[in-house]
């Protein structure tokens, strides 16, 4: 019904080639697209500022960290320390007088520099080794960070950003902040929808299926993997700068934790791995669950009278976090994206279902 | 740098090392069986504390009776956890199990101090807190005690694995298709295993417990466990023992030579290193079989 496919004949290529080749596809793309432009003017300042811009560049994190998981199928328990790395970074920078544009590029080839040397470490090895040696560049991360005053300030100091200007706009007040983002969040969107369709997607699928078949069919599964690990924490670093200048304004090292690298995985895997829609999604749930959770929980409290203490409403989010990243790797590996398409494949031939195949 | 101080570090390193190993040991064993890599071992041993101090405190049990309740009751945990999430997941990618246990961690971290309250617990064994006099060396009696037994836990666990039942789940180790056509139940081995492994992350928990007191962050003992396991090879016990001691052994020394040099928190930090610099220089640790599948 909504998805209808009669009608729609294809008759070059390149028309089945598109992204989204359906019309009511790219109908909503548009829609969505213009509600997020639209946003400001629609929305209370309180809603933009604490609850879209968050959105949107989580978002972004979580497709940079995407196409590592679900593109390459290496696993990476250090985004938030390459976050952190692009942030100061491009933090430095900017307080040097460097243009945030400048900065915000540099902050990313400067993840990208550091996190490959980590990444080095999954030429050698994969899957659970992996997994120690990014959790490993967390900490490490995090102690050159907190110890080195030239480059946090001290232990408990916080590092303002100054004001600056994105390509001629100044990066002030509440709603600047959020269309920065959301340039960011597509262009690293479109990104995405494209890689898979490039010569290097299809290579980085290989790698992730099994990378001997990959080295016999003839792609070289160190420089893809090392390219996956360059890109993905190019888009974090990106990522960390956009966060420090639009969002916290002041960064400080414990906005950079394990926490966040975890809350990341949690997001590209309750959204689904490798999805473009699915990061969007799954940014969305781990977010705002822990939100709405705790509003019930609150109105249980006050208006039924139940007794449920501070510490329990405090430890819920981690609680929750965990309850979903189990329950989706049990009952629905592939996400919320799978339940979409699950959902949109259904209205594809709705009414006549044995038309499906 | 005098003599007498370095050598007290030293010691009380190793003891540090020795019962980091025992949470080393319940991830090994785990990965001897099954394969899996057990990020949960820490949020494990903070739970074993929990139930300890719940049924001692809250419940008023003696300590020597609660101990073995709470054992019991994690044994279970793991043998539920096994059968609940962990078979379901038979066949799936290797980063989907690790995602799983890693869940299983952050969900652990939230629920008991969720529940019993975030502020520390004091959970006292009666040993006494008077330092232990060797000479000039001052050594502390918690630590020295902790790491004996777990020192005395490891051991009997290289004795498990001759067992019978030991060394049927080395056969499962070994080959699972061929330990399940022999007629050994896969499921039950790995079962045990983790329900062992659950009751060697309590004794760890408690004893740390027992030391730095009850609170969320017992569960940030993985991060040694796994730097130990690491190094002394993921599937060898003997390896979590020398493993241990060195880990203990240069963590004890990082704090104590280079904090006053950089200005603290280099205790944090030796653990990642290890675990970079093996997994750059000797994937299979010091004692482990070298089969890792190398890209």
């Amino acid at each position: 019904m909504f998805y209808r496919r009669a009608g729609i004949s294809h008759t070059r290529y390149q028309d089945e080639r598109q992204i989204w080749p359906l019309p009511l596809d790219r109908f909503l793309v548009a829609a969505v697209f213009v509600l997020l432009l639209a946003a400001p003017f629609l929305v209370d300042r309180l809603y933009l500022v604490s609850y879209l811009v968050p959105w949107v560049i989580w978002s972004t994190a979580a497709l940079g960290l995407n196409l590592l998981m679900g593109g390459a199928g290496q696993i990476h328990l250090g985004y938030g320390a390459v976050i952190a790395i692009g942030a100061y970074g491009s933090v430095h920078l900017v307080r040097a007088g460097v243009p945030f544009e400048i900065a915000m590029i540099a902050g990313g080839l400067l993840s990208a520099g550091i996190g490959i040397v980590f990444g080095a470490a999954a030429l050698r090895v994969k899957g659970l080794y992996l997994a120690m040696a990014t959790l490993a560049m967390q900490y490490i991360v995090d102690f050159v960070i907190i110890q080195f005053p030239a480059i946090s300030g001290g232990t408990q100091a916080t590092l303002q950003v100054p004001p600056v200007t994105f390509f001629g706009i100044p990066v002030t007040g509440d709603v600047a902040p959020y269309y920065v983002a959301l340039f960011v969040c597509v262009v690293v969107t479109l990104f995405m929808l494209n890689v898979k369709r490039t010569s290097f997607g299809r290579a980085l699928a290989a790698v992730r299926e099994k990378d001997y078949a990959a080295a016999i069919i003839g792609v070289s599964t160190f420089r893809f993997k090392m390219l996956a690990f360059w890109v993905s924490s190019f888009i974090g670093g990106v990522v960390g700068s956009v966060l420090a200048v639009c969002y916290y304004r002041a960064i400080s090292p414990d906005q950079f934790h394990l926490d966040l690298s975890i809350q990341l995985v949690a997001m590209v895997i309750v959204g689904g791995l490798g999805s473009v829609l699915g990061s969007f999604f799954g940014v969305a749930l781990i977010l705002f669950a822990p939100i709405v959770l705790n509003q019930v929980i609150g109105f249980l409290a006050t208006e039924l009278g139940l007794a449920i203490s501070m510490d329990l409403r405090s430890h819920l989010p981690l609680v929750l976090y965990g309850i979903l990243i189990i329950g989706f790797l049990l009952w629905e590996p592939l996400g919320l994206s799978k339940i979409y398409n699950n959902a949109r494949n259904y209205f594809l031939v709705w009414p006549f279902r044995h038309a499906r195949h | 740098m005098d003599l007498i101080l370095l050598l007290e570090l030293a010691i009380n390193g190793v003891f540090i090392g020795l019962m980091y190993a025992l949470v080393a040991a319940g991830i090994v064993l785990i990965y001897k069986t099954s394969g899996i890599a057990n990020l949960a071992q820490g949020a494990l041993a903070m739970m074993g504390a929990y139930v300890t101090w719940a049924l001692a405190t809250l419940a008023g049990l003696p300590m020597w009776l609660s101990i073995p309740v709470a054992l019991a009751a994690m044994f279970a945990t793991g043998i539920l956890t096994e059968r609940l999430a962990l078979r379901r997941m038979i066949g799936q990618p290797v980063i989907m199990v690790i995602m799983l246990t890693l869940g299983l961690e952050i969900m652990l971290r939230g629920l008991l101090p969720g529940i019993f309250g975030a502020a520390v617990k004091r959970l006292d064994l009666g040993i006494p807190n008077a330092p232990l006099f060797v000479g000039d060396l001052l050594i502390n009696r918690a630590i020295l005690i902790g790491g004996s037994i777990s020192f005395a836990l490891i051991l009997a666990s290289v004795f498990f694995f001759n067992s019978r039942l030991g060394i049927m789940m080395r056969a499962v180790s070994d080959d699972q298709g061929a330990s399940w056509s022999v007629g050994i139940r896969v499921e039950r081995a790995i079962a045990i295993a983790w329900g062992l492994s659950a009751m060697m992350a309590t004794t760890a928990g408690v004893l740390w417990g027992s030391t730095q007191g009850v609170d969320w962050s017992l569960s940030l003992l993985l991060i040694k466990a796994l730097a130990i396991a690491i190094l002394g090879g993921l599937d060898s016990i003997v390896g979590v023992i020398i493993a241990g001691i060195l880990v203990g052994l240069a963590e004890s020394l990082a704090t104590g030579i280079l904090d006053p040099i950089i200005g603290g928190g280099t205790r944090d930090v030796v653990a990642s290193v290890i675990i970079l610099l093996t997994l750059l220089l000797r994937p299979h640790g010091l004692f482990g079989r070298e089969h890792i599948e190398r890209v």
